[in-house]
This record gives C-alpha cells, structure tokens and sequence, in this order.
C-alpha cells in the first residue's frame, strides 16, 4: 500500500521560492498568478496494514516540521 | 573543560570547531553521528556547520534525528551546554532545543561573506566576554539561514534577552534580523555566523575568539 504526504509551509510562513516561482510566471505572460506556495510530496510504499496514525507520527517525528509546515496525508 | 563535537555525513567545519576549541584550552573528543552516548563528563556539545545529510527533506532534520541527537538534546535537556553553528543551529532547532526554524534565505542566494553582528546580550557564557552593543564581525556561509519564529515567541526571545546576535544588515531576511539565540536556561547557542571561522589573525579576524575564550574560563572556574 501507499500514503502520499503533503508537505507545505504553513500560511503565514514567506515562501521565497513560491515568490519567485510568481515572479517567473509573470515573466512569461502569464498575468494574474496572485500567489505561488511551493511545498512537497513524499510517497510512502507501506506494509499492508499499515495505519494513518502510525503515518501521522512520521510527519510529526521527522517528515515535517510542525514548527513552520502543515502536511495533508493520503491514504491509497 | 571537555568539549565534544559531533560529525555527521556532511559536516565539513567539524575541524575547524575543534581548533577553536582546543586553542580555547578544551579537551575535544570528535563524535560520530552513529554513537550513541557522550564521552563520559562532556561539559559542551559542538554541532558544527555543514551540510549533514546533503540538507536532505529540511537541512538538519535528519542528523537532529540521528543516534547522537538523543544524546545531545537529553544533555541540553537537562542543563548541558550546546554549541550550535550554522548547520549545527539548524540542527537545535529540528531537535526543539531552540525555538523556530531557518528556511531558505529570502534573497534565495547562498551568501558567503564576513558581515557585522552586534552582541544583544552579555548574559550568558559564550557572550560574557563580549559588552552588548559590541559591533564584530564574524563570516557567514549559508543558503538556510532565514530565522523566522512566531510572533509570541518572538516577543519573548526578546523579553527574555535571549537573542544572542543580530545582524547590522539583515542579510537573509531573520525575523528581528536574528544571527543567534539562546535556550531559556542560557546554556544553548544557536547561532548562523560562524565564529570560529573569526578565531585566529590568520582566517583574516579573531572576533570569534572570545566565544571560546570565555566560554572555557567559565567552564574551567565550574
């Protein structure tokens, strides 16, 4: 089985690259991009069996940082 | 004074750290990532720059998870005294030691270059030898180093005088134009700047000597 975890900086939190990701989309014509946050998936190949609970202690202990970023997990 | 400094895959001023320590008069014991203890009666843990497991996932994340770690935050957590420089500052805030986290500078560039810092504070024994408004200057080398902290928190690093450094030209855009902290007992640095890269007149400044110079009176006198 599979969990995809969605990792971003939380709202609030500058997102440099997201800002300059914008900057570029606006260099290429594309008008009315207002706002880019840039963030990660992680795609977990999992036991069978294997439980959310147990995946929302990894993003807790070690996939995110909870100080700076807010992560969606996905159970496939 | 026993000072140990930590070596993960990556870390590449591990030495350098050791060479200030040891000229500050320090017995230093290097300590690979995969121990799992302290040399017995380590006073000072130094985790030093670098880039520790290639930044991987977030930089310091996963050597703030390493053997070693439980080892250094359970010596921090119960009054030992950190040293955390550049990558090592990233690390003692991965492992919760300090408050907040260093994201990509706001510029995006790596910046690589000596920078003026004013000491905040003289209140703690890697900035004792140090008045608070003392202008120095002091190398940075780092693509991560953008503090940024809440708001509350923010407003009590300062209530509590615990910022240790802070920029004169914020250079990454730090909450506060913060360069180092301190843990609330004082006994834990984190600081982006390296000064022990500013130890000898040869590396072109000895700003960063009195850290550790003072730092290993203190310790001697204990």
């Amino acid at each position: 089985m599979k969990a995809h975890v969605h990792v971003m900086l939380k709202d609030g939190v500058l997102d440099p690259q997201g800002e300059a990701v914008r900057h570029a989309l606006g260099g290429l014509g594309f008008d009315g991009v207002q706002g880019v946050r840039q963030g990660k998936v992680i795609e977990l190949d999992l036991a069978d069996g294997t439980s959310e609970d147990t995946v929302r202690d990894m993003c807790e202990k070690l996939l995110a940082n909870t100080v700076i970023e807010s992560y969606r997990i996905e159970m496939a | 004074m026993k000072a140990a400094v930590v070596v993960f895959p990556g870390s590449n001023c591990d030495r350098d750290l050791a060479t200030a320590f040891r000229k500050a008069g320090c017995d230093v014991t290097m300590v690979w990532h995969k121990d799992t203890d302290l040399p017995k009666g380590t006073d000072i843990v130094g985790l030093p720059g670098g880039f520790s497991f290639g930044d991987y996932l977030r930089c310091g994340a996963i050597a703030a998870n390493s053997p070693i770690c439980r080892a250094v935050k359970a010596h921090g957590e119960k009054g030992g005294y950190v040293l955390g420089i550049c990558n090592g500052f990233q690390v003692l805030t991965e492992t919760g030691l300090l408050p907040g986290a260093l994201l990509r500078n706001a510029g995006l560039k790596y910046i690589c270059r000596t920078v003026g810092l004013t000491v905040a504070t003289s209140d703690s024994v890697y900035t004792r030898g140090y008045n608070a408004g003392d202008r120095i200057q002091v190398p940075i080398a780092h693509h991560d180093g953008n503090y940024t902290v809440g708001a509350d928190e923010l407003a009590a690093l300062k209530e509590e005088d615990r910022i240790a450094f802070t920029y004169d030209s914020n250079p990454n855009g730090s909450d506060g134009d913060i360069a180092g902290i301190l843990s609330a007992n004082r006994r834990v640095l984190g600081m982006m700047p390296h000064p022990e890269r500013a130890a000898e007149a040869d590396q072109g400044g000895t700003d960063g000597a009195r850290l550790f110079a003072h730092l290993a009176e203190v310790m001697a006198q204990a």
